[in-house]
């Protein structure tokens, strides 16, 4: 009897999100504060109750991690759920009718800032291409939401918001949105359209229009839980790592170590090779930014690490093999070649003025 | 017979899709045959814009992303 109570108010429980979304949203919204704000309290909670001795710097270590693993994560999960929801209104199909017949410069902005809110993989990198480019989205203005949208993402924003400070993820935000608005330009008034590949050219032009599905609340809340389910499950453990490496080897390893090699009386040619150390390296945000933490931490400078973690998720080798079957190589060195000038100022203007 | 076609070139969630898709059928009991599309020029005539995207006989029910067990189900079952 009272196992079939249980099963029955179970499931009405899990009818909860589909039945009353907002409704779910709004507790939802409300645990998640009381625990967050609890969180630093229940940590040091939890290291009093461990065997180690609490003046140590093992515990201090401990405390550090109980606290800051879960924070994180548990901000990451907010961030990726409301831009889960965000992104079932910005579709593909959405953002390139939006974007088809722009002029450059406004198209540009745009471009830019859509490639922030519009779901991406790099591994659709090339569908996505021809689609914008068969809607007649100018190709600068694909180009400028090729830049933007694996590099400047909720999960870089998040993790450098958590781990490094709000400073560092604002200026991320700005100069990964310049270079891909500058980049994508600067291809634009190149005017480069010879050197697609033979067959994309002479594609079938298609109407940017789109079919509209409704999509109800319920529906986005669903969507927001998958985003959690594939992008959460998938970087979570180079959070706990990149924390990890937080707690434990600051205390460690000499405070200077980077400084010389990466470090602000570093030689000017540190940037562009940070650069090119990280075009080979194939990497997404969450990969690279416990790196980053732990290169800021021993002395690197700001400049030298941003442009590195950028020239490791915006310039892959994978994604220009990729690219290369709709793109003359001409084309693809352009690309590069721009998108690796904008990188170098970044970090050499930042080197000179922090 | 239903024939399934997944397109996508050889990405995590493209492979798995293909697994989720092999699973389902064979609990079902449904004889489907399934195709993975790699080739861009292919997969771009569907008109897909992110991958994997999913065609059932012909017309495509899905693009991006994993589908969940119960869009599959509801494919399989038409």
């Amino acid at each position: 009897m009272s196992h079939a109570v249980q099963s029955a108010s179970l499931s009405a429980l899990k009818m909860v999100p589909d039945r009353y979304p907002r409704l779910f949203l709004l507790i939802a919204a409300l645990l998640w504060g009381v625990i967050y704000a609890n969180l630093a309290g229940g940590a040091a909670a939890l290291t009093a109750l461990l065997p180690v001795d609490q003046q140590s710097h093992l515990a201090g270590s401990l405390q550090f991690l109980i606290y800051e693993a879960p924070k994180v994560l548990m901000l990451l999960t907010a961030v990726v759920m409301v831009m889960g929801m965000i992104n079932s209104w910005f579709t593909p199909e959405r953002t390139r009718s939006l974007l088809a017949g722009k002029r450059e410069g406004v198209g540009n902005i745009m471009a830019a800032l859509l490639g922030i809110v519009t779901p991406f993989c790099s591994c659709s990198a090339v569908p996505l291409f021809i689609g914008f480019v068969q809607a007649g989205v100018p190709l600068g203005i694909t180009f400028s939401f090729l830049v933007a949208a694996p590099m400047v993402n909720e999960v870089a924003l998040t993790l450098l918001f958590a781990l490094v400070g709000w400073k560092v993820a604002l200026l991320y935000l700005g100069l990964g949105l310049s270079i891909a608005i500058v980049a994508g330009w600067v291809i634009g008034r190149l005017k480069m359209e010879a050197y697609l590949e033979d067959w994309v050219r002479d594609m079938a032009k298609v109407d940017p229009a789109v079919k509209t599905v409704s999509i109800n609340m319920a529906d986005r809340l669903h969507a927001g839980f998958n985003a959690v389910k594939e992008i959460v499950g998938r970087v979570w453990l180079y959070v706990v790592i990149g924390v990890a490496i937080g707690a434990g080897i600051h205390g460690y390893v000499p405070q200077d170590y980077m400084a010389g090699l990466m470090g602000k009386d570093a030689a000017w040619w540190s940037v562009p090779a940070a650069i090119l150390i990280g075009v080979p390296m194939y990497s997404n945000a969450a990969g690279i930014i416990p790196v980053v933490e732990a290169l800021l931490a021993k002395g690197a400078a700001l400049g030298t690490v941003l442009a590195f973690m950028m020239s490791v998720i915006a310039l892959s080798f994978p994604e220009m093999v990729i690219l290369r079957k709709v793109l003359k190589m001409r084309l693809i060195a352009v690309f590069v070649g721009v998108v690796a000038g904008g990188i170098l100022t970044v970090g050499l203007i930042f080197n000179l003025l922090l | 017979m239903k024939e399934i076609k997944v397109l996508g070139s050889g990405c995590n969630s493209c492979r798995k899709t293909m697994e989720m898709i092999a699973a389902a059928a064979e609990e079902k009991n449904v004889k489907i045959v399934l195709e993975k599309v790699e080739d861009m020029q292919a997969i771009i005539s569907y008109g897909v814009m992110s991958t994997p995207g999913i065609v059932v006989d012909g017309e495509v029910v899905h693009a991006g992303g994993l589908p969940s067990r119960k869009e599959i189900d509801l494919w399989l079952s038409q």
